[in-house]
C-alpha cells in the first residue's frame, strides 16, 4: 500500500477521436503510487486507447497527463519509458526472428565502441533480471520459440530492464490458461511488494475482485465509475460496464442429438513448415449438439478448422461428413455440401474489406446459381445482402459501404448472418465473439442455440473459457494437436479444463 | 588459362552487381522494398561520367554517382516512407524517371540522348605481393579499385548488420516496426538509412559500370538492378550470400561472352543472364524468408 | 440506402488531375533551368496534340497502344498483380500476328483479320501466362519475372526477324510485308465522309476501336461478372479468397494470361493498322509508359482510356516540341515518371484524408 494521498499519475479529460468514433470521451484517470488498479470494460470501451495515450502511442486530441504531481506530454514510447512507464501489450512487442536477449535490450542497447553490440552483457541481463523476477528465460532462445507465457514474461522483463516504476498490462490474461494467469498474478504482486505501481486492463470481472485496491470502469469511451475493491459485488461491477442491470441468463433447451454430422478420425496435418500441429485428433459431432474445443491458441485449432474447411491439406486420416468422406475437398465444395464457417480472423478471412456489404454478403456463395451465371445477377446479391442486414440487425448507413467502415461487432454479425443463413448441417464457428461488443456478443451467442435448436450441428472452437463453458453440450480441450480430455458439459469445470489446456493431466 | 580469366571476369562482372545487391539488402532489411535499384545504378552511373567529364577526375565522378544514388533513393523514401505509397510502384515510377532523366540530361550535356563521351576511368589497383602468385596474382591483383572497394563493403556491411546497434535496430524494424517503436526505435529514421544507404551503394555500382567502359550508353544497367534482388533474395538477405549469389551471375554473364562468337546465335548467349535469374528464383522459393514486415507501410499506433 | 459512389468518384478524378498539374509545375522548372520559356513550350506541346484535327488523329493513334498496354497492367493488378511484362508481351504479340499476316497470306480478309488479331492476343497472353504460372505454382513474385521475360522477348523477337524472317535485300532490321487482306484501313477516308477533316497521312485506323472494345470487355469482366468478382476478391486478401471458396492459382494465371492478351493487341494497331510489318524494336517503351497510364487512370479501364488519351497528346505535343524547339522529346519521359511518383505519393495522402472523413 503506498501513502494514500500521494497520486503517481493523473490523467484528465483525455479525448480522442477516430473520425465519428470518439474513443475516449474526457476521461479521468487518477492512480495512487504503489497500487494495483484495474480498468474495466467491455470491447471497445476505450481502455486499449486510454493506455495508448499514456505510453505515447496515441496523441490525445484534448485532455492531460499528470505524473508524480507535474505536468508531461508524452508523444512517443521512448519518452514513456523514459518516465518510468512500461507496458506489457496484448499483442505481444516481440521480434520473432531474434534472440530474447535481443528483444530485451532492443532501444538501450549494452554498447561497446563505434557502436558495437555487447551480447554477452545482454546475457547476463537477462539471466540477472530472471533471478530477480522469479522465473527462468534463456537469453539465446529465439523469440519465436517460445511459448506464449514465457512471452509475456519476457515483456514483463523488458519493462524492468528499462527501470519501469508505473506498469501497464492490457489484458494480460487473454491469452493464457487459468494456472497461467495464477503464475502472473504471483509476479504481480511481487512486483507490487518491490514498490512498483500497476495498472491492468481486463473485461473479467474475477480478475479485478481477485488482484485490484482500486478500479475505474469505462462504458462508451467515458468513465462511470471509480471505487475501492473492497466492497465492490461483481453484478455491481458488470452494471456499471453495462449501463443496465445484467442479465447473464440465455435459454438453452436441453440436448436432444441426433446422429452424428461430423466424424474425424486419428486426423494429423502439418503447418507451413512441416512442423506437425494435429497429432490424431478424434472425435464427432452430432446434430443439435454444441461442441466445443477449448485450449490456449497455437495448439492446433487454426489447423483443425482449417483442415475441416478444405483450406489445409490433412496428412493421414478421416474426416467423415455423415457417412461421405470430406477429406481433400476443395473449400467451394465443402460450403456445397452444406458446411459453413465462421472464421477466426474476419480480416484476413472472413471479409473483403474493400468490398461492400453486398459483395461481402455472398462471398463463398458467389459461384451460386442464384447469384450468377457468367454474369452476376447484382439485383438478387443485394437483397439478399439486404435480408441479412434486417433479419440481424446489422447497423449500417446502406449496403453500398465498404466492409472496413463497420464496426467490429458489425462486421462479425455480417459474418455471421452470412454463415447462419445458409442453414449449415455443420457449422464451424472459430472464436465467433472475439473483440465484439456485448450486445453483438449476445446476439451471435443466441443465434448458435438457436441453430442448436433447430437440430444442426455446431462445432465451436473458442479461447474463451466462460463461452465454451456456457454454449456446448460436451467440451473438450486440445493441447498440442490432441484431444486430452472430453466431457459432457455438466461434468466441466474451470479448474480441470485449464489444467487440461496446461497439458496436466488430473485423474482422468 | 581461360578459367582463370573467366573467375577475373566474373569478379569484375559481379562488382556492380554485388553493390547493387548490398544495397538491397539494408533497404529490405529495414523493410523497403526497393525495385529502384535500377534506376540508383544508372544514375550512378550518368553522373559518374558526367562528374569526370568536368573535374577530369575519376574520383569525383565516384563521389558524384555516390551521391546521385542517395539523391535517388530519397525520393524513393519519401514516397513510401513518408508518403507511405505501393513501394513496388515507387520502384517503378523512379526507375522510370531514371530512365529518362539520364536520356534527358545527356542530350543536354552531350547534344545526343543515345551516348555520351568517353572518359578516363580508374587505374587499377595492382597489390604488391600477391600479383606475383603465379595462378591467383592475375585474379586477384589488378582490379578497378572499386572491385576492392566492394569486397571491403560486403565484410563491412556483415559487420554493420549483424554486430552493431544500428544494425539490430534496423533488422528490428524491418520485421516488427510496431515492436521496435514501443522500444523507443525510430523507424522512419532507421527506413530512411536503409533506402539511402542502398542508393549510396547501388549509385557506387553504376560508377563501377560506367568509369570500367569509359561510357555512359543509354539503359546500360539492362536490368542489373533486378538482376541484383534475385541474388538478394537467393542470399537470404545476408551481405554474403549476396554477394556470392552475385558472383554466380557474374560467371554467367562472363560465360555468355566469352560464348560469344562461338555457333550460337547471340541472341541467345544474351538471354542467358535473364534466364539464369527467373531460375534462380523458383529455386529459392521457401529456402528463406524475407524480414517480416517488408513491403508494408507503418502506421502508427491506432489507426 | 444512399449511395455513396458519386462521392467517391470526384475524388477519384482530383488526385490523378492535381497529379497531372503538379507535373506540369515540375516540367516548368526544368524547362526554364534550360532558360527555355515554359508557358511557351507547353504551348507548342498541346498545339501538337489538340490545335488541329490531324495533330488530335494523331494523338489518338499515339494513344491507341497506350490503351491496351495499360489495360493490361490495370487488369493484373486487380488480381494484386504487378504485370511489368507489357512490353515483352506486346513485342511477341505483334510478332506473332505479323507472322500470321504474311504466312496465311492465302485467307480472305474475313477470315485473315480475325485470326490476326487471335494470334496477337494469343501471343500476349502466351507470355504473360508463364510468370502467371510461375506465381501460382511457386510463388515467384511477378515483378523480376515479368522484367526478365522483356528482355526475353526482345532478344528473341530481334533473332526472328534479323536471322530468320527478314525483308530480303534490306538493312532495316523488320520483316517482309503481311498480306493486303490482313491490312486494317485508317479512319481518314471515312472521317472525312462524315465531315472531320483528316489528312490521308494521319496513321489513325480502326485498331482505336478495338482499343475502345477491350476497355469495355475489361470493364464487363471485372464489374459485372463472377470471373471479376474473383479477380477481384483474390487482389484484395487470398485468404479471404480462398477462404469464399475461389481458387486462387487458377485466377492469378487467368489474370495474367488476360493482361498479357491485352497488351499482345498492340500489334494489331502496330502491324496490321500502320507499318503491315513487324520492326525490330518498334515499341518505344510502350510496356511501361502503360504503367503510368493504369495509376494515373486509377487501375479502371475507362479509366485507363482517358489516361492513355492524356498521355497521346502529350506524346504528339513532344515531337511537336522536339522539331520547333529546342527541348528534346525525352522531356516528356521525364514528365511521365514525375506525373506517376505525384499520383502514387499524392493518392495516398489524398485516401487517408478522404477515409478520415467518410468512416
Amino acid at each position: 500500500m503506498g501513502d494514500e494521498n500521494e497520486l503517481l499519475l493523473n490523467m484528465t479529460g483525455i479525448t480522442k477521436r477516430f473520425g465519428p468514433v470518439v474513443a475516449n470521451d474526457r476521461a479521468d484517470l487518477s492512480v495512487r503510487a504503489g497500487e494495483v488498479h484495474a480498468i474495466v470494460g467491455e470491447n471497445g470501451a476505450g481502455k486499449s486507447t486510454l493506455m495508448k495515450v499514456l505510453y505515447g502511442l496515441i496523441h490525445p486530441d484534448e485532455g492531460a497527463v499528470e505524473l508524480r504531481g507535474r505536468p508531461v506530454r508524452i508523444t512517443n514510447p521512448g519518452m514513456a519509458t523514459r518516465l518510468g512507464i512500461g507496458m506489457v501489450h496484448q499483442h505481444f512487442m516481440l521480434i520473432d526472428r531474434l534472440t530474447v536477449a535481443e528483444n530485451l535490450v532492443l532501444g538501450m542497447e549494452p554498447r561497446g565502441r563505434l557502436g558495437v553490440l555487447r551480447p554477452g552483457r545482454a546475457g547476463q541481463a537477462v539471466r540477472e533480471l530472471s533471478a530477480d523476477l522469479g522465473f527462468e528465460l534463456n537469453p539465446d532462445d529465439r523469440a519465436g520459440d517460445l511459448s506464449v507465457g514465457a512471452r509475456q514474461r519476457l515483456e514483463i522483463m523488458k519493462v524492468i530492464y528499462r527501470g519501469a516504476d508505473l506498469i501497464v498490462l492490457d489484458e494480460p490474461t487473454a491469452v493464457l490458461t487459468p494456472q497461467e494467469s495464477a503464475e502472473l498474478f504471483r509476479i504481480m504482486r511481487r512486483l507490487r511488494e518491490r514498490g512498483k505501481t500497476i495498472i491492468f486492463i481486463t473485461h473479467k470481472l474475477s480478475e479485478v475482485m481477485e488482484l485490484s485496491d482500486r478500479v475505474t470502469v469505462m462504458r462508451g469511451g467515458k468513465v462511470a465509475g471509480v471505487m475501492e475493491t473492497a466492497g465492490l459485488t461483481p453484478s455491481r461491477l458488470a452494471e456499471l460496464m453495462v449501463g443496465r442491470p445484467v442479465l447473464e441468463q440465455l435459454e438453452k433447451n436441453p440436448l436432444e442429438a441426433g446422429p452424428a454430422v461430423l466424424t474425424v478420425r486419428n486426423l494429423t496435418a502439418a503447418d507451413e513448415s512441416g512442423a506437425p500441429r494435429l497429432r490424431g485428433i478424434s472425435f464427432q459431432v452430432r446434430a443439435g449438439e454444441i461442441f466445443g474445443i477449448a485450449g490456449v491458441e497455437g495448439n492446433g485449432q487454426r489447423e483443425l478448422v482449417e483442415v475441416l474447411n478444405g483450406l489445409r491439406p490433412a496428412a493421414s486420416g478421416e474426416v467423415l461428413l455423415e457417412d461421405r468422406g470430406l477429406g481433400g475437398q476443395s473449400p467451394r465444395r465443402i460450403r456445397d455440401r452444406s458446411v459453413a464457417h465462421i472464421p477466426e480472423d474476419r480480416h484476413g478471412r472472413g471479409l473483403l474489406l474493400d468490398f461492400t456489404l453486398w459483395e461481402n454478403a455472398v462471398l463463398g456463395l458467389q459461384h451460386r446459381e442464384r447469384f450468377s451465371r457468367g454474369w452476376l445477377k447484382i439485383g438478387a446479391m443485394r437483397r439478399h445482402a439486404g435480408r441479412l442486414v434486417e433479419s440481424f440487425d446489422i447497423r449500417t448507413p446502406g449496403l453500398d459501404i465498404r466492409a472496413r467502415q463497420l464496426s467490429g461487432g458489425n462486421q462479425q454479425k455480417l459474418i455471421v448472418a452470412r454463415e447462419v443463413e445458409q442453414d449449415p448441417r455443420l457449422l464451424i464457428a472459430a472464436q465467433p465473439t472475439r473483440g465484439v461488443d456485448v450486445g453483438s456478443v449476445e446476439f451471435i451467442h443466441r443465434q448458435l442455440l438457436d441453430l442448436r435448436a433447430r437440430g444442426k450441428a455446431i462445432l465451436l472452437v473458442s479461447a474463451d473459457l466462460e463461452e465454451i463453458l456456457t454454449l456446448s453440450d460436451t467440451v473438450a480441450v486440445i493441447f498440442r494437436g490432441r484431444i486430452v480430455g472430453q466431457f459432457p458439459a455438466e461434468e466441466a469445470d474451470e479448474r480441470t479444463l485449464g489444467l487440461l489446456m496446461m497439458g496436466r493431466e488430473e485423474g482422468r | 588459362m581461360i578459367i582463370w580469366n573467366l573467375i577475373a571476369a566474373s569478379i569484375r562482372l559481379a562488382t556492380p552487381l554485388s553493390l547493387a545487391a548490398l544495397g538491397g539488402v539494408f533497404s529490405e532489411r529495414s523493410g523497403v522494398v526497393n525495385i529502384a535499384l535500377e534506376g540508383m545504378l544508372l544514375n550512378g552511373a550518368f553522373a559518374a561520367v558526367v562528374a569526370t567529364h568536368y573535374s577530369g577526375n575519376p574520383w569525383i565522378g565516384v563521389l558524384a554517382a555516390l551521391l546521385v544514388g542517395v539523391a535517388t533513393a530519397l525520393i524513393h523514401a519519401l514516397v513510401t516512407v513518408t508518403f507511405k505509397a505501393d513501394h513496388i510502384v515507387s520502384g517503378v515510377a523512379v526507375n522510370l524517371l531514371a530512365l529518362g532523366a539520364t536520356q534527358f540530361l545527356c542530350w543536354v550535356v552531350y547534344g545526343n540522348s543515345g551516348n555520351s563521351e568517353r572518359v578516363i576511368g580508374l587505374e587499377p589497383w595492382h597489390i604488391p605481393l600477391i600479383d606475383r602468385i603465379p595462378v591467383l596474382g592475375p585474379i586477384l591483383s589488378g582490379h578497378s579499385p572499386l572491385v576492392y572497394i566492394a569486397l571491403a563493403v560486403i565484410v563491412l556491411a556483415h559487420f554493420l548488420l549483424f554486430k552493431t546497434v544500428f544494425g539490430l535496430r534496423l533488422r528490428s524494424v524491418g520485421e516488427h516496426p510496431l515492436a521496435a517503436d514501443t522500444m523507443g526505435v525510430r523507424v522512419t529514421l532507421m527506413r530512411y538509412a536503409g533506402v539511402l544507404i542502398s542508393g549510396a551503394l547501388a549509385g557506387l555500382g553504376g560508377a563501377f559500370l560506367s568509369l570500367n567502359t569509359h561510357y555512359f550508353v543509354k539503359n546500360m544497367s539492362a536490368g542489373r538492378g533486378f538482376i541484383a534482388l534475385a541474388a538478394m533474395i537467393f542470399g537470404k538477405w545476408t551481405p554474403f550470400g549476396a554477394a556470392g549469389a552475385c558472383l554466380l551471375f557474374g560467371f554467367l554473364e562472363a560465360l555468355q561472352m566469352s560464348l560469344q562468337g562461338g555457333g550460337i546465335p547471340t541472341q541467345f548467349i544474351q538471354m542467358i543472364p535473364y534466364l539464369a535469374t527467373m531460375l534462380v528464383l523458383v529455386s529459392a522459393v521457401g529456402r528463406a524468408t524475407p524480414p517480416a514486415s517488408v513491403g508494408r507501410p507503418y502506421l502508427k499506433g491506432g489507426e | 440506402m444512399k449511395r455513396r459512389g458519386g462521392h467517391f468518384l470526384i475524388l477519384q478524378i482530383l488526385s490523378p488531375a492535381a497529379a497531372f498539374v503538379m507535373a506540369l509545375g515540375v516540367g516548368a522548372v526544368i524547362i526554364l533551368a534550360l532558360r527555355e520559356n515554359p508557358v511557351h513550350i507547353y504551348a507548342v506541346m498541346f498545339r501538337g496534340g489538340l490545335g488541329s484535327l490531324d495533330g488530335f488523329g494523331y494523338a489518338l493513334f499515339s494513344a491507341t497502344p497506350l490503351i491496351l498496354t495499360g489495360l493490361a497492367v490495370a487488369f493484373a493488378f486487380r488480381a494484386g498483380l504487378f504485370n511489368i511484362g507489357g512490353e515483352g508481351q506486346l513485342y511477341i504479340g505483334a510478332f506473332l500476328c505479323a507472322w500470321a499476316g504474311f504466312t496465311l497470306n492465302g485467307l480472305p480478309a474475313v477470315a485473315l483479320i480475325p485470326l490476326c488479331v487471335l494470334a496477337a492476343a494469343l501471343g500476349g497472353a502466351l507470355w504473360g501466362m508463364v510468370p502467371g504460372l510461375l506465381k501460382a505454382r511457386f510463388g515467384v513474385h511477378e515483378v523480376i519475372n515479368t522484367i526478365m521475360l522483356n528482355f526475353v522477348a526482345m532478344l528473341a523477337t530481334n533473332f526472328l526477324v534479323n536471322r530468320v524472317f527478314k525483308e530480303p535485300d534490306q538493312m532495316i532490321p523488320q520483316t517482309r510485308e503481311i498480306a493486303a487482306t490482313a491490312w486494317i484501313p485508317r479512319m481518314a477516308p471515312l472521317a472525312r465522309r462524315l465531315g472531320v477533316g483528316l489528312p490521308d497521312s494521319n496513321p489513325l485506323n480502326y485498331a482505336l476501336l478495338l482499343a475502345l472494345a477491350a476497355a469495355v470487355g475489361a470493364y464487363l469482366i471485372l464489374f459485372r461478372t463472377r470471373l471479376g468478382y474473383e479477380i477481384r476478391a483474390v487482389g484484395q486478401s487470398r485468404g479471404a479468397a480462398r477462404y469464399g471458396g475461389i481458387r486462387v492459382g487458377l485466377i492469378l494465371v487467368l489474370s495474367m494470361v488476360i493482361s498479357g492478351a491485352m497488351a499482345g493487341l498492340v500489334g494489331v494497331n502496330e502491324v496490321m493498322g500502320y507499318r503491315h510489318r513487324f520492326l525490330d524494336g518498334f515499341s518505344t517503351g510502350l510496356g511501361f509508359t502503360g504503367i503510368a497510364v493504369a495509376l494515373l487512370g486509377r487501375n479502371h479501364p475507362f479509366g485507363v482510356v482517358l489516361a492513355a488519351v492524356l498521355f497521346g497528346i502529350l506524346n504528339t505535343g513532344a515531337l511537336e516540341v522536339d522539331i520547333f524547339t529546342d527541348i528534346p522529346r525525352e522531356l516528356v519521359m521525364v514528365l511521365q515518371a514525375v506525373i506517376i511518383i505525384c499520383v502514387v505519393a499524392g493518392d495516398m495522402v489524398f485516401r487517408r484524408w478522404a477515409a478520415r472523413r467518410m468512416k
